[in-house]
């Protein structure tokens, strides 16, 4: 297909965070590092996911950084977990495992600067990245 | 006279030992532009005859926490206080770009962009003030949105019971059913705050829900 068809993407790249990165850092200094990862133009995807007090420390602290960091708008994030549809022994069961091994390996966390991901379209089974040009 | 003054003060001594006095805290969360304001001045507007705040088809026109305190709602007999809570939009992005398509200028669009910002912050803040929420979802719109899983995580995490309401019903595309399997534990009450449609319904799951307060 021509460049004229596309578009042009702008340059970014994709890191895989493995868990064990982020695995004994303390919530602060998680964030910290998803943010320096996304703010200098990477899409993260992330083993496992962050907890939800996390979650919310992640978006206020996103909006602390709009105005602040240069051309950013924010980001984009998507969690797809093994165990959204589970009953609650299976989810009990899971969550005593999760607690003992250190967290949620069966999820994938997907965070992406706005400025390069326009959208993520999730159902319970598929995450789709929509980009921009 | 004096009997009736006598009356008179037993009547507010009883009201007082057997009312629910104090004010239950029912916060308003959900993403931008989901009826959250427009559900707020509804209620409000019928048990006080005063609305909260205004609306706008502009995303982010709530951009700080409104308030509305001792707000009687009388249901099928019953009657019980509230400190409504109305909270700004969370959401994950906000970009002053997208204010210019409503012919808003520059500088208006960045500041408004800027204070939906501190507004975000300013709802996380308050999550941890409240006893009940009504999460407000656009029920026209994708409810496997990751803000709603986050908010509703952190109120179960902080044990806060949850309510939530698919709005917007008198829109041709909307789909409870889509929410209702999002989040099958919770109980999803389908309203049109706009027109008021089915708010006994949102009423009766009110009361329901400030039985389950810790």
């Amino acid at each position: 297909m021509s460049e004229n068809k596309l578009g042009t993407l702008k340059g970014f790249s994709i890191q895989f965070l493995p868990y064990s990165e982020i695995k004994n850092l303390d919530s602060n200094k998680r964030i910290r590092k998803i943010l320096d990862i996304i703010i200098a133009n990477n899409i993260l995807i992330l083993q496992g996911r962050l907890t939800s007090a996390e979650e919310t420390r992640l978006i206020g602290d996103t909006m602390a950084m709009i105005g602040y960091a240069k051309n950013f708008k924010g980001i984009e994030l998507a969690v797809i977990s093994g165990n959204e549809k589970e009953g609650f022994f299976s989810k009990l069961t899971k969550n005593l495992a999760n607690a003992l091994v250190g967290g949620d390996f069966s999820a994938i966390t997907v965070i992406g600067p706005a400025t390069i991901v326009k959208d993520i379209k999730k159902n319970p089974k598929k995450i789709e990245l929509l980009l921009s040009r | 006279m004096e009997i009736k003054i006598l009356t008179n003060f037993f009547k507010r001594m009883f009201d007082n030992l057997f009312s629910n006095k104090k004010e239950i805290k029912l916060g308003f969360y959900g993403p931008p532009n989901a009826g959250k304001t427009s559900l707020a001045n509804r209620i409000c507007k019928d048990f006080t005859g005063e609305e909260m705040g205004s609306v706008s088809k502009i995303p982010h026109e709530t951009r700080k926490v409104q308030f509305k305190e001792k707000v009687e709602i009388k249901y099928k007999g019953k009657k019980m206080t509230f400190k409504m809570i109305d909270t700004p939009g969370i959401a994950t992005k906000i970009d002053y770009e997208d204010f210019l398509k409503y012919k808003m200028s520059k500088k208006d669009a960045k500041e408004r962009a800027k204070e939906a910002t501190q507004g975000v912050i300013e709802s996380i803040k308050w999550l941890d003030d409240m006893n009940i929420v009504v999460v407000v979802l656009d029920a026209s719109e994708n409810p496997y949105n990751q803000v709603n899983i986050t908010i509703i995580g952190n109120l179960i995490a902080r044990k806060i019971p949850v309510l939530i309401v698919a709005n917007k019903m008198d829109l041709k595309k909307t789909d409870i059913k889509k929410i209702e399997a999002a989040f099958p534990e919770y109980d999803v009450v389908g309203i049109s705050a706009r027109f008021g449609d089915n708010l006994e319904e949102f009423y009766e799951s009110i009361f329901r829900l400030s039985k389950k307060i810790k």
